[in-house]
């Protein structure tokens, strides 16, 4: 990729599987055609990315009924921690925890995923944004 | 389809966007310069975004051709 492209800015919140999903299906999208990709990790999103419990089920938001659970876990895509390894193979993908809620819920880096690269303030994920946009899912 | 020689067939078919693109990606990131790809999809997104990703790249998209259920992308590595 010759220029430079404006990053992409996530903010996920919600630590739902669906979420987490179409939060990681973006960022694949973004990461191969060339944008840098910031990840900022909150509250119920952070705690889906504790070591050990990636894999774990995270349920679905509120608006899948017990009809489209089914749809939903029937469907062969991948998981997102595995669309987000991809992302960070391809592309520049920085995955940073929210400090704040690295510490209401007691966590240190060393209970965090690999896929976390770090932990950071609001401050320092607003300088990667940029001019960049930020989706808050 | 016109005769050319394919240096690797991936076989995406069944897989769920963004599969068969990652894999694509994959294989020509591996590849030579000038080697030609065939991505065998079934799968809806593929029609847009490997077009998308292969212009991006810089590669070249020699051709798309409809099979009945499923696509081939015909892609050459051009850097």
């Amino acid at each position: 990729m010759d220029e430079q492209e404006k990053p992409l800015s996530l903010v996920l919140f919600s630590g739902t599987d669906d979420k987490l999903n179409a939060a990681a299906v973006l960022t694949v999208g973004a990461a191969v055609m060339g944008r840098p990709v910031n990840i900022f990790l909150q509250y119920y999103a952070l705690r889906a990315f504790r070591a050990g419990k990636v894999c774990a089920d995270h349920a679905l938001a509120w608006e899948a009924t017990d009809a489209l659970t089914h749809v939903i876990h029937a469907h062969p895509g991948q998981h997102w921690s595995e669309l987000l390894k991809q992302a960070k193979e391809v592309g520049e993908v920085n995955i940073q925890a929210c400090a704040l809620s690295m510490d209401m819920f007691h966590l240190k880096q060393a209970d965090l995923d690999p896929l976390v690269d770090g932990i950071e303030g609001v401050a320092a994920f607003m300088t990667s944004v940029a001019d960049g946009q930020v989706l808050f899912i | 389809m016109s005769t050319l020689q394919i240096d690797k067939t991936i076989d995406a078919r069944g897989m769920a966007c963004p599969g068969p693109l990652m894999n694509l990606i994959g294989a020509i990131r591996q590849g030579q310069v000038g080697q030609i790809f065939e991505v065998l999809s079934s799968d809806e997104g593929s029609k847009t975004d490997i077009p998308a990703w292969v212009a991006k790249a810089k590669h070249e998209l020699v051709e798309v051709v409809e099979d009945g259920g499923y696509a081939h992308f015909i892609v050459r590595k051009a850097r």
